[in-house]
């Protein structure tokens, strides 16, 4: 095994998000991933910072690559995109000259040198990949629908994220197919939902994630899957909110790629925190292996109707596929 | 969204040392854009914005400050970096977005209240506790927001799944420390107009 990834938690991962790190952990130890966590990391700033002042929110993400370097690693991973953008936005500036030393006025000590930071999902696409995931699945999600939801800045911009298509990301996509879902395609991956509106216009953020929620609806999902702990609070927790203002009844559940991950790689239940989600995963699943039953009574009924002509009789009249896709 | 027929006296309305501003502090090269309105058409809050963000980009080029400054739509933006990616003249529309509202922060506007009280309360809670407590940061916003119930709902799922903390989690070693070290050294170099 390499050296331990330095791992920024973040602070929605030891609160609303916390099936977000659970899950994160335990599928980076189940492929050969060793993370060690930032010594004594501090708020990134996140987007409150960067909308008052870039010095303030370069000084606040400076100091948690400071932690990193100390503690002698040259790789951060975060799995929150917010955070991800914060100290990467931070790690651009501080090669401009002016920037770095208003930023280290504020740290109070010299700051950072150059640190790679990356999302949890670049590191298990990258380093582990859909055929390394496929090869260690034991519980394939066979029959599950999913729309894979990346959010506004896993990938964007794309000079700064450096990470996968800015308009049709496909990292999560391939990481779900290589688990045995179905992914279907999803053309609100980079769509805003509301970010962090919640609180202070609830209206916006309602319009915008009952628009995500409606997308997936029409693209026949069983289940939205996130990387991002604000989309997921917005789409999950504040469900309720969204439905009444759009006057649906949407109840499809909204897991993390690493829950998901998690359970194709055969986890234990404490190890994906599927009991933290508002809108339970479970009848997705069942959704999912009813799907799978009725192909599986099809294509047996295929195969019976084939032999029934091989031995000269007439084909028995095939059952019926309720469903749009292709049977096979 | 404002009439696009408004007369506009750029002899005397216009203020090139604001055009030079927002150049520096964003770092962009305003004079390209063209006005091609990807930005807007990209944008997922167009529908909320008094005036969309390519007029916001000509504002700034025709140096309208006021009319820049006091807008809505500067509050209203996610830095969803949309437009940012879709500018064929790779402009950082988000960073100018950025910069306009730290400028009307400074003049003393914030038409989008809610929006300020929210920012503000999250980073009050980073500088207090070197993280942000989730709990802590919605009371607080519940308090000074007028709409104390407005969240109140989501409490009991939360309660129950253990997702809401009563203490905060806070940073172990200096970190505190040294966040609120920041903030004190931000603070005054604000006052003190640096």
């Amino acid at each position: 095994m390499s050296a331990p990834l330095g791992y920024y938690p973040g602070c929605s991962q030891s609160g609303t998000a916390a099936e977000y790190d659970i899950s994160t952990r335990a599928c980076c130890k189940a492929l050969g991933i060793e993370l060690a966590d930032v010594p004594d990391w501090t708020c990134c700033g996140s987007t409150p910072a960067h909308t008052v002042d870039h010095h303030l929110a370069g000084a606040l993400s400076a100091r948690n690559l400071l932690q990193a370097q100390a503690a002698g690693f040259d790789r951060v991973i975060t799995p929150c995109p917010s955070c991800l953008s914060a100290l990467k936005t931070a790690d651009a500036h501080l090669a401009h000259e002016t920037y770095r030393a208003k930023v280290e006025h504020l740290l109070g000590r010299p700051g950072p040198g150059p640190v790679n930071c990356q999302s949890v999902l670049q590191v298990l696409f990258e380093q582990i990949g859909p055929g390394g995931v496929k090869a260690k699945v034991t519980r394939p999600l066979t029959g599950l629908r999913v729309a894979p939801y990346y959010g506004c800045i896993m990938n964007r911009p794309p000079g700064l994220m450096n990470f996968d298509d800015p308009e049709n990301p496909m990292a999560m996509d391939a990481l779900l197919s290589a688990c045995g879902a179905e992914v279907v395609d999803f053309p609100f991956k980079t769509e805003c939902c509301g970010a962090a509106f919640g609180m202070p216009r609830l209206d916006v953020m309602q319009r915008l994630s009952a628009r995500i929620l409606d997308m997936a609806r029409s693209c026949g999902a069983d289940a939205i899957v996130v990387a991002c702990p604000l989309c997921q609070m917005n789409l999950d927790l504040r469900r309720g909110q969204v439905n009444s203002a759009s006057g649906q009844d949407i109840t499809m559940p909204v897991p993390y790629f690493t829950q998901l991950l998690g359970l194709a790689l055969g986890l234990p239940d404490a190890d994906l925190a599927l009991g933290k989600l508002v809108l339970p995963l479970a009848p997705a699943l069942i959704a999912a292996k009813e799907r799978e039953a009725q192909r599986e009574a099809h294509r047996e009924g295929e195969r019976a109707a084939k032999e029934a002509v091989k031995a000269g009789h007439r084909p028995a009249p095939q059952p019926v596929c309720e469903e749009d896709a292709p049977c096979a | 969204m404002q009439s696009p027929l408004q007369a506009i006296d750029l002899t005397t309305s216009r203020d090139q040392s604001f055009v030079e501003d927002v150049a520096r502090e964003s770092g962009q090269d305003l004079r390209s854009c063209y006005q091609c309105g990807n930005c807007t058409a990209g944008c997922a809050y167009t529908m909320n914005y008094d005036i969309p963000v390519h007029q916001i980009m000509r504002l700034v080029q025709l140096g309208l400050r006021d009319k820049a400054l006091s807008c809505r739509s500067i509050w209203l933006c996610a830095t969803c970096q949309a437009c940012t990616t879709r500018c064929p003249n790779n402009i950082e529309v988000a960073v100018v977005m950025d910069v306009l509202r730290h400028m009307a922060r400074r003049a003393g506007h914030a038409p989008e209240r809610l929006v300020k009280t929210f920012t503000d309360g999250f980073l009050a809670s980073v500088a207090r506790h070197g993280r942000v407590f989730e709990a802590g940061l919605a009371a607080c916003f519940a308090l000074k927001s007028g709409k104390p119930l407005q969240d109140a709902g989501l409490g009991p799922a939360m309660l129950s799944r253990g997702k809401l903390a009563f203490l905060p989690h806070e940073p172990g070693g200096n970190g505190k420390a040294e966040v609120a070290a920041i903030f004190q050294r931000f603070l005054k170099d604000q006052e003190s107009g640096k």
